[in-house]
């Protein structure tokens, strides 16, 4: 396909910097994975070590963040919640991407009533509000941040499902297919080998523009006390945690909610450039 | 839209719903534990008293026939009672849903406002500064955390500056809420406008409005915007099922009363006979409404043929 080579080409990088959102994008991801990396040499204070400082006391130079409920310091915090929140962006976009692409390309093949049922599960599923979706599995799996972060991953399953399938149909009908299989591949080789990499430029734009939501929903989870739990530096859980005294100690939930916004916004900056990149036709996201 | 096709709309939500609810009712059959002792929550009780529980439950039944049932009382809006209250379950979520309803209204009309307006500057002017910023304004919609927002204007607003009440049902109460869940849904919706407005303005007959010599304000008032509303409302069903995920949000942070903080609190505390009846009303309202919009946008607009 025409979009696959553009990959390959030495102005991709370019042309994906090309934007000054994208560039700024970039540079806070940079940061972002650079802190999240770093953090056992970047953060001032243990994470988890209280009475590091008065109990809610405010910004101050040693304490850039002020400090939380239990003197605990919430610049260190920060820097630990950024190994977080990408690294369950991208598990639970991986969870979604993995299963949903894969189901959407073997019943596009399969075709028949395979693919009519399998089409008429997708759509269904489609109709939980993902945010139910997910807390209902939060509700048979149990509290917690694996289980958020599979919670998420798992409602993103039909998204996936339903664009791979439409992506594959018209694949599953052209001639290479025909003649890998004239020349004996097996299924398993025409799915993995001839579809699958026709499929990757939308898949990874796909993949790209649901990562932002997806620490973003993650981040929701932990918030709403069905994900990461104290004491965990998770972004989220910060903000849920710092909910009481929000009115004594404001700072205890400003800085890991911009936090927050700061890398889901990186990310979708990146990834509308990106998907503007690979296929123009993606341009609108509902 | 001919009366066949309404049918074979409605027909269709059958399985639609089928397989929703079948969903539900397999992922709470995995829940791990015995159901009468989560029901009980660690109160002691006789032999006896266990198995009478457990065949009010009816958990001693074949899982056939549980399912069945399941689907009956579905179809009949009966979900058992909760395990905490002990009162019916519907009764629960029939009091919460105004709260929720009213939020999703006032979320739903700030969003509209806020998001119609940066999609209609932005398509009016593409591709300059304007434009730019507009959907720079928008994304940052998508990717603040509702729940953060929600914070910070609570507050400025009603801690710092006391404008509104910090908590409270009236309408009052009403605006930062709304405001909270309206950012969540203008950034998308203006990017639908955008584009919306964008391919309308490309359309002969607004050449020729042009060529008439009509002011700009007429054009895009007249002309265009008629035409480009109606991509983003079909879809209004979407936004449902966005207004519905940020009032679970939303009511947390405000500490609303609604079915949002009713299934977030019910998951906290297992109580499954509540997850499992605002999944499946809520899922069902989903299907309905759009099914809904459906059939009327196959009555309103010829062209749309289900």
């Amino acid at each position: 396909m025409k979009a696959a080579n553009l990959t390959r080409r030495p102005w991709f990088v370019a042309r994906l910097l090309g934007a000054p959102g994208a560039v700024a994008g970039a540079v806070v991801i940079v940061v972002i994975l650079g802190l999240a990396v770093l953090a056992p040499y970047l953060a001032p204070y243990d994470w988890n070590a209280n009475s590091q400082c008065r109990r809610l006391a405010p910004m101050t130079a040693e304490h850039w963040f002020g400090c939380d409920l239990f003197g605990r310091d919430i610049f260190s915090r920060v820097i630990y919640g950024a190994r977080f929140s990408l690294a369950m962006g991208l598990s639970t976009v991986a969870i979604s991407l993995l299963f949903g692409s894969l189901l959407g390309i073997v019943i596009a093949y399969a075709g028949g009533w395979v693919d009519r049922i399998g089409a008429r599960v997708i759509d269904a599923m489609l109709c939980f509000p993902s945010i139910i979706l997910a807390i209902l599995i939060v509700a048979v799996l149990g509290v917690g941040l694996l289980n958020a972060a599979l919670a998420v991953g798992i409602s993103g399953i039909p998204r996936f499902a339903r664009i791979t399938r439409a992506a594959a149909l018209p694949l599953v009908a052209r001639d290479f297919v025909e003649a890998a299989r004239a020349v004996g591949a097996g299924h398993g080789r025409i799915v993995l080998r001839h579809l699958l990499p026709n499929l990757a430029p939308i898949l990874i734009v796909i993949a790209t523009l649901d990562l932002g939501g997806a620490v973003l929903f993650t981040a929701t989870l932990s918030f709403l006390g069905l994900g990461a739990q104290p004491p965990t530096p998770e972004w989220g859980a910060m903000l849920n945690a710092g909910r009481e005294y929000v009115r004594y100690a404001p700072w205890t939930m400003i800085f890991p909610g911009l936090a927050l916004f700061l890398t889901v916004m990186a990310v979708n900056l990146v990834g509308d450039r990106l998907s503007l990149i690979l296929d123009p036709r993606q341009r609108d996201r509902s | 839209m001919s009366i066949r096709a309404i049918l074979g709309r409605l027909i269709s939500v059958i399985p639609t719903l089928l397989i929703t609810w079948t969903f539900v009712f397999g992922a709470m059959r995995l829940v791990p534990g015995d159901p009468v002792l989560l029901m009980l929550q660690g109160t002691p009780i006789s032999d006896e008293a266990m198995e009478a529980a457990r065949a009010k439950l009816g958990v001693d039944r074949p899982i056939v026939v549980q399912y069945v049932s399941f689907l009956a009382n579905a179809a009949r809006g009966d979900f058992g009672d909760s395990f905490r209250s002990r009162q019916p379950v519907t009764q629960l979520i029939a009091a919460e849903f105004p709260f929720t309803l009213q939020l999703a209204l006032g979320g739903f009309v700030v969003g509209l406002l806020l998001g119609a307006t940066l999609g209609i500057v932005a398509g009016v002017w593409p591709n300059g500064w304007i434009d730019t910023v507009c959907m720079t304004t928008a994304l940052a919609g998508l990717s603040l955390p509702s729940f953060w927002i929600g914070m910070l204007l609570i507050q400025v607003f009603a801690t710092g500056l006391g404008w509104v009440p910090v908590l409270g049902t009236g309408f009052d109460a009403l605006i930062l809420p709304s405001i909270s869940l309206g950012l969540f849904l203008a950034g998308g919706l203006a990017r639908l406008t955008r584009n919306a407005i964008i391919e309308v303005m490309g359309q002969d007959y607004i050449r020729t409005a042009r060529a008439k010599g009509l002011t700009a304000w007429r054009v895009v008032g007249k002309h265009a915007m008629r035409n480009a509303v109606i991509p983003p409302l079909t879809l209004l069903g979407i936004q449902f099922a966005l207004l519905i995920g940020g009032a679970v949000v939303t009511e947390t942070v405000f500490a609303r009363p609604g079915i949002g903080r009713l299934l977030v609190l019910a998951v906290l505390e297992k109580d499954f006979p509540v997850v499992q009846g605002v999944v499946v009303l809520t899922t069902t309202a989903y299907v309905l409404i759009n099914v809904v919009i459906d059939i009327a946008y196959g009555i309103i607009d010829p062209r749309v043929q289900g």
